[in-house]
């Protein structure tokens, strides 16, 4: 159980830095990926097997698709991975590094004095749990993402209309 | 654990070869029914029947020249077809065949198979990426765009048969089904996820990502040897997997009388592969945009009154 966890842990940390250093976009983004679905079978082992699954269909199978599918549609070719590195300069990431840097210390001081129980104790939560804590203690925050979803649909479809004046325009022109 | 190991290995190894030996010999069982549908022989020259035609190909693909175009982004162009067999063939773990057959009794099965299934399509997204070719850059994104919205409805039209039974397990849907078989009260999910799943396994009439008459072969174009052979084996392993699922959620799994269990699973699956078949050897394509019309705004409505419908009656009953 402890050399999985660690097992997945060491795989997601690594493939989440390969994204960050990578020069091509779409090796890039099968790092994160591969990330995802490491943190992914994280939960299982922690008792949460609805999560892993939404985790997997959600960002893995949906959210990276499209992604994908828009870097695709530009096709960069080996260009951008010279740009790439000329962005990537050791200077521009040094405050963001800076900065994680104390998180991390942060978490290692809050994980080792015991403020948050890392025992080994935790229980297993089905589908059913979930299904019943969000539509009764979350129901407003699942009532308001649904709103702002529904907004971005609208949004989207006004932006992907077709404009009636112009068919008619060009109906004339012929 | 309280099965022994030796038959926790067979259950694996046996539903893994049986599959994979499945999806190899539905490669000339297809052509064969094509070609009995179509009034012509198929390939008949091979062994008795044409049967040992599946072996001919196996040794062309494996002497034929396994050819990486120079141009083509080589670790992912290699990655790519080895996505679809990989997640198919997993898919396969969770579905029960029979009371005592089937590899992992999971919790969460049929969101695991869901999950699986839309892993698939990198392998489609990214063979059409990774060749670097018009024809195949298209039919990815087809490929791409098709998968991800009828996926949507997918997912969807099960969930009437999830409310029925009341629980994620593959094994607990088929017990839930000793009585009535779910394709009776959930028609209109079976139809929805059929359907569905034809787009997912990309079969005619919705192989629009690999349409011959306008982009050659689509996303696997630059695709030789066995780099194409297990593109094609994926597909049928894919057909094969819809079909089981459909045998498990709405068929009844292996519940039947007279005969054993595994026959009956069998024979259900054996005949949803053959209806498979046979809309390949009658349909025409629709072109992308009815395709795609068809899916969003037919589909979808389609799955939410169902889900809704199935709602409320349980409400009702219960």
């Amino acid at each position: 159980m402890n050399f999985v966890f660690y097992l997945t842990a060491a795989i997601a940390i690594i493939s989440t830095i390969m994204v960050i250093f990578h020069k091509n976009a779409v090796h890039a983004l099968l790092y994160l990926v591969t990330s995802l679905l490491a943190v992914a079978v994280i939960f299982y082992q922690f008792g949460a097997p609805l999560a892993a699954a939404l985790e997997v269909i959600i960002y893995a199978g949906a959210i990276m698709v499209l992604i994908i599918f828009v870097i695709m549609m530009l096709n960069q070719g080996d260009s951008t991975v010279v740009q790439e590195q000329a962005w990537l300069q050791p200077t521009t990431w040094v405050g963001p590094a800076i900065l994680s840097a104390l998180l991390l210390v942060q978490l290692i001081l809050l994980v080792s004095s015991g403020q948050i129980s890392s025992t080994q104790t935790f229980h297993y939560i089905g589908p059913k749990q979930v299904g019943i804590a969000l539509f009764s203690h979350y129901v407003l925050a699942v009532e308001l993402a649904s709103m702002l979803l529904l907004a971005g649909l609208v949004g989207a479809f006004h932006l992907a209309r077709r404009r009636k004046i112009d068919q008619g325009d060009s109906n004339n022109a012929i | 654990m309280s099965t022994p190991i030796w038959i926790t290995l067979l259950n694996i190894f046996g539903v893994l070869i049986a599959t994979v030996i499945l999806a190899a010999v539905l490669t000339w069982g297809e052509r064969r029914l094509l070609g009995f549908w179509q009034d012509r022989p198929g390939p008949n020259r091979v062994g008795p029947f044409g049967t040992l035609q599946v072996l001919a190909d196996m040794i062309k693909l494996f002497f034929k020249e396994d050819f990486i175009p120079r141009f083509a982004d080589i670790p992912v162009f290699v990655l790519a077809p080895t996505v679809v067999m990989a997640t198919m063939l997993i898919a396969f773990a969770v579905v029960p065949m029979s009371p005592g057959i089937g590899v992992v009794d999971l919790n969460i099965g049929l969101l695991f198979v869901l999950a699986m299934s839309s892993i698939a399509v990198y392998s489609i997204i990214l063979g059409g990426y990774a060749s670097n070719n018009k024809y195949a850059l298209l039919g990815g994104l087809r490929a791409a765009a098709q998968t991800v919205s009828y996926e949507v409805f997918m997912g969807l039209s099960l969930m009437g048969v999830v409310m029925m039974s009341g629980s994620f397990n593959l094994r607990d849907i088929v017990n839930a089904q000793a009585e009535r078989w779910f394709i009776m009260p959930q028609f209109v999910g079976f139809i929805v996820f059929f359907i569905a799943g034809i787009a997912e396994s990309r079969r005619t009439p919705f192989d629009l990502p690999e349409a011959e008459h306008e982009l050659t072969a689509g996303f696997h174009t630059e695709y030789s040897g066995m780099k194409f052979g297990m593109f094609f084996v994926g597909e049928y392993l894919a057909v094969i997997l819809i079909s089981a699922l459909i045998t498990t959620l709405f068929l009844g799994g292996w519940h039947g009388p007279w005969l054993p269990p595994i026959i009956w699973f069998c024979l259900k699956t054996a005949i949803l592969v053959a209806i498979f078949i046979l809309l390949r050897a009658s349909l025409p394509r629709p072109r992308y945009d009815q395709l795609m019309k068809f899916g969003w705004k037919v589909m979808l409505p389609l799955a939410l009154i169902n889900l809704l419908v199935t709602a409320g009656v349980l409400l009702w009953t219960a």
